[in-house]
């Protein structure tokens, strides 16, 4: 190479430029630049379609002829439902041009310009890695009033308003405070312990109905060599799946609502430590999985498929995660959590279900009729069923099981559902304080204390602090239970 | 010749430095500007709130602790890579047994170590950091198995899954995969050193470490701060952010105890949607760069070797 920079008084030579520009590049790259992506463009002109005249088949008033555009998050469920259920629409308003039809991961990276420029879509699933905070959307009044949906005769029986084909608390989910429902979910997800009966079945085991039966199991499973539990270490925020509910049956449903509510103290109640203790013995006598902190969510289900432990807390979608691993003899269940003693102030069977897959009108969508009949023709009974059957997961409608064959894992779900029957508990923290509920609960404090790091009394106060700062946060949007 | 030089630089840069001042210069002037704002980052409404964003940063537990690990990183990382790459390199190129003909070889088999070396460094860093997970997995990884299959049965670690050992899994992640790059470039840079000097120091009676330390390092100075700067890049932006995001528990746990101010800058933004927030945790990085560019530079102030 040899270098040419013979003389040193050169002034401004080659290395120097390249050095002094590598500084340059080092102060630029990592900075957040594109943040400021466009946060202060224009707000939009506003222009909506005009209504159409509302009449039996069209009670929402959706005009016509108007263009109709729907963006759906292409994950787990994929997009075939929605673009099926758009069909539909077409043959309902044959004057309309085709459903303007988008099906992505990156809900945010791909809408937040749009609402910034204020031309959002008409019908949005709102869901993903790449959520936006809908706490956020409400507060700024991006999002339509769905009340008008709710009140529509439903797409099967005109004598039904929509609200009331609905399962239990998933209108509630979408409501933030009064009367306004903003968000429509429309998959319904069954929480629980998660088993195999198959495995059961090989230690002559039901699934244990109280906490004694779930120790000596455990104890029975251990002298096997298999583990009782396994959980996803990486993301703990998955144990409040099958912990939370089993709070809410030792202490009511006073306890979860008070935390939810953040109220001073809520996590002290005595059914959190309860349940926190039993949780944490499960670690103390060896029963958890040896890795499991270390695990993800699909290497845990992998260990628990391949039936080297018994019991995962999941919610109904691992069925169709799981099933590249799982065995066809598998017999996937979903129990409820078991009773911790006779003291329980809720009966076995209470447990945790509640919407998934939030859908959202935008405010300042040009046709927000259209996207609000475009979720009643998916909540009729053919497009509910064609969901279940296509994606494995139950929808919002209350039904659309009748004659259809359901896998163990569906069926199940179905089961535990009609046995919980009103003792179905609906916890929010995850919806309503995602930071709280997944970095600070989830993961500083219950991974923590399943990992043997901390103890449940310290846990406890860990938690109760984090919720105490959230409660006290004003950066944060604040909810209450109704 | 000196008359009008800068001009004429100028006159050849208008273009790249026009395309720098609207991508790059301009942004920042709005970050910074964002930074007195409550933007969410979801809608276009929001007002000037002053130096709150400031103050809270200031006070926030996880800010301090991101800013520790990032710093570390920053530390750490170039540290420990030049120190193998130059390691490596110099094997490859000086360190070999001598041969007839020759005052200095590499070690034998040294051109396939050069390809060997610089294969992680055609793959992208998510990727690396996907097969590193499946590596780390405590329950039937590659290193518990073999650790299993040496007959350390009892000693199996949770890898990423211990906030002891997290930090360094990804420090490994990101070593393993750009040393490569730097034991190719300090080989160009070494290949470039006449020979002679190393004959004349041998002649002297100089043993490798000498002639590494006293020959090798020196005129290789300029490439070495060349990439410390560029390993500190790596350490401060979007390299540890993917590690950290692809691969920790969480990401950023356990306990907080892998986040990195890049992933904190990401998790206010997109996940808590408090966009202005976010870009006043970013213009604090924006300061630790600074400063860290200006320490690198002061430090590797030397005087410059001609030959």
């Amino acid at each position: 190479m040899g270098f040419t920079s013979g003389r040193t008084n050169e002034g401004l030579g080659r290395r120097d430029l390249i050095k002094r520009s590598a500084a340059l590049g080092l102060i630029a790259v990592p900075t957040m630049s594109f943040l400021s992506a466009c946060a202060s463009s224009d707000t939009g002109t506003d222009e909506k379609v005009e209504k159409g005249t509302k009449s039996a088949k069209n009670p929402l008033g959706v005009n016509e002829t108007a263009a109709l555009e729907v963006v759906i998050f292409n994950g787990g469920f994929g997009e075939q439902y929605a673009i099926d259920a758009e069909k539909k629409y077409n043959e309902a308003f044959p004057k309309a041009p085709k459903v303007k039809h988008a099906a992505t991961e990156k809900i945010q990276s791909t809408l937040q310009p749009r609402f910034n420029g204020g031309t959002p879509p008409d019908l949005i699933d709102n869901s993903g890695a790449e959520q936006m905070d809908m706490g956020v959307l409400v507060g700024k009044n991006q999002l339509a009033d769905l009340t008008p949906l709710m009140d529509a005769p439903s797409y099967d029986d005109p004598a039904k308003k929509v609200r009331d084909t609905l399962r239990p608390g998933v209108l509630e989910m979408g409501q933030f405070e009064g009367d306004p429902v903003w968000v429509m979910y429309y998959a319904y997800t069954v929480y629980g312990v998660w088993y195999s009966q198959t495995n059961l079945e090989k230690l002559d085991a039901t699934y244990p109905e109280n906490w004694d039966d779930m120790l000596a199991l455990c104890a029975k499973a251990k002298k096997k060599g298999i583990a009782g539990w396994t959980y996803p270490g990486k993301y703990p925020y998955y144990l409040p799946f099958s912990l939370y509910p089993f709070i809410g049956k030792i202490g009511g449903r006073e306890v979860l609502d008070k935390i939810d509510n953040l109220e001073p103290n809520a996590w002290k109640d005595p059914a959190v430590k309860a349940a926190f203790e039993a949780y944490y013995e499960l670690f103390q006598k060896g029963y958890i999985l040896k890795g499991t902190p270390g695990l993800t969510h699909i290497q845990s289900q992998t260990e628990w498929t391949k039936g080297k432990a018994l019991f995962i807390p999941n919610g109904s979608w691992v069925e169709n995660e799981a099933a590249p691993t799982t065995p066809d003899d598998f017999k996937m269940m979903v129990g409820a959590p078991s009773s911790l003693d006779s003291s329980d102030k809720l009966p076995f069977g209470t447990l945790w279900a509640s919407g998934g897959e939030p859908f959202v009108v935008p405010a300042k969508a040009k046709n927000p009729e259209g996207g609000m009949e475009q979720l009643r023709i998916m909540l009729s009974e053919e497009s509910s069923k064609n969901f279940t059957k296509s994606v494995k997961s139950l929808t919002a409608f209350n039904g659309g099981t009748d004659g259809l064959t359901l896998s163990t894992a569906m069926q199940s779900g179905v089961d535990v559902l009609k046995k919980a029957g009103d003792n179905v508990l609906n916890p929010r923290l995850q919806d309503w304080y995602v930071k709280l509920q997944k970095e600070q609960i989830g993961i500083a404090g219950i991974g923590e204390m399943m990992a043997g790091r901390a103890t449940p009394a310290e846990t406890i106060k860990k938690i109760q602090a984090f919720a105490d700062a959230a409660a006290k946060d004003q950066s944060v949007k604040h909810y209450k239970h109704q | 010749m000196q008359h009008g030089k800068y001009r004429f630089i100028v006159g050849f840069l208008i273009a790249p430095l026009a395309l720098y001042a609207i991508f790059v210069i301009w942004p920042f002037a709005q970050s910074i500007y964002y930074s007195f704002t409550d933007w969410t980052g979801l809608s276009p409404d929001f007002k000037m709130v002053g130096f709150d964003n400031y103050g809270r940063m200031l006070d926030d537990a996880i800010f301090w602790k991101s800013l520790q690990h990032s710093v570390l990183l920053a530390l750490l990382l170039p540290l420990v890579t030049l120190g193998l790459a130059l390691f490596f390199a110099f094997m490859l190129n000086v360190g070999g047994r001598r041969r007839k003909n020759a005052a200095v070889a590499g070690v034998r088999g040294s051109s396939f170590y050069k390809v060997a070396y610089f294969f992680p460094q055609v793959l992208s860093i998510v990727i690396v950091a996907l097969l590193f997970q499946f590596a780390f997995n405590p329950s039937s990884g590659m290193l518990n198995e073999t650790l299993k299959a040496v007959g350390l049965k009892s000693l199996q670690p949770d890898w990423l899954g211990d906030p002891d050992l997290a930090l360094y899994c990804v420090m490994v992640v990101l070593i393993w995969s750009t040393v490569g790059f730097f034991v190719v470039l300090f080989s160009a840079g070494m290949a470039s050193i006449p020979k002679d000097f190393y004959e004349a120091a041998l002649l002297d009676g100089a043993d490798r470490v000498t002639t590494f330390f006293k020959i090798t390092l020196p005129l290789l100075w300029d490439t070495v701060q060349s990439g410390w700067v560029y390993m500190g890049i790596l350490a401060l932006g979007v390299e540890a952010f993917t590690a950290v995001q692809v691969m920790t528990v969480g990401p950023g746990g356990p306990d907080y105890s892998t986040t990195v101010l890049p992933l904190y800058v990401y998790q206010t933004a997109f996940r808590d949607a408090q966009a202005g927030y976010a870009t006043t945790i970013g213009v604090g990085l924006l300061i630790v760069t600074m400063l860290f560019a200006a320490i690198v530079m002061r430090l590797g102030r030397r005087e410059r070797l001609e030959f």
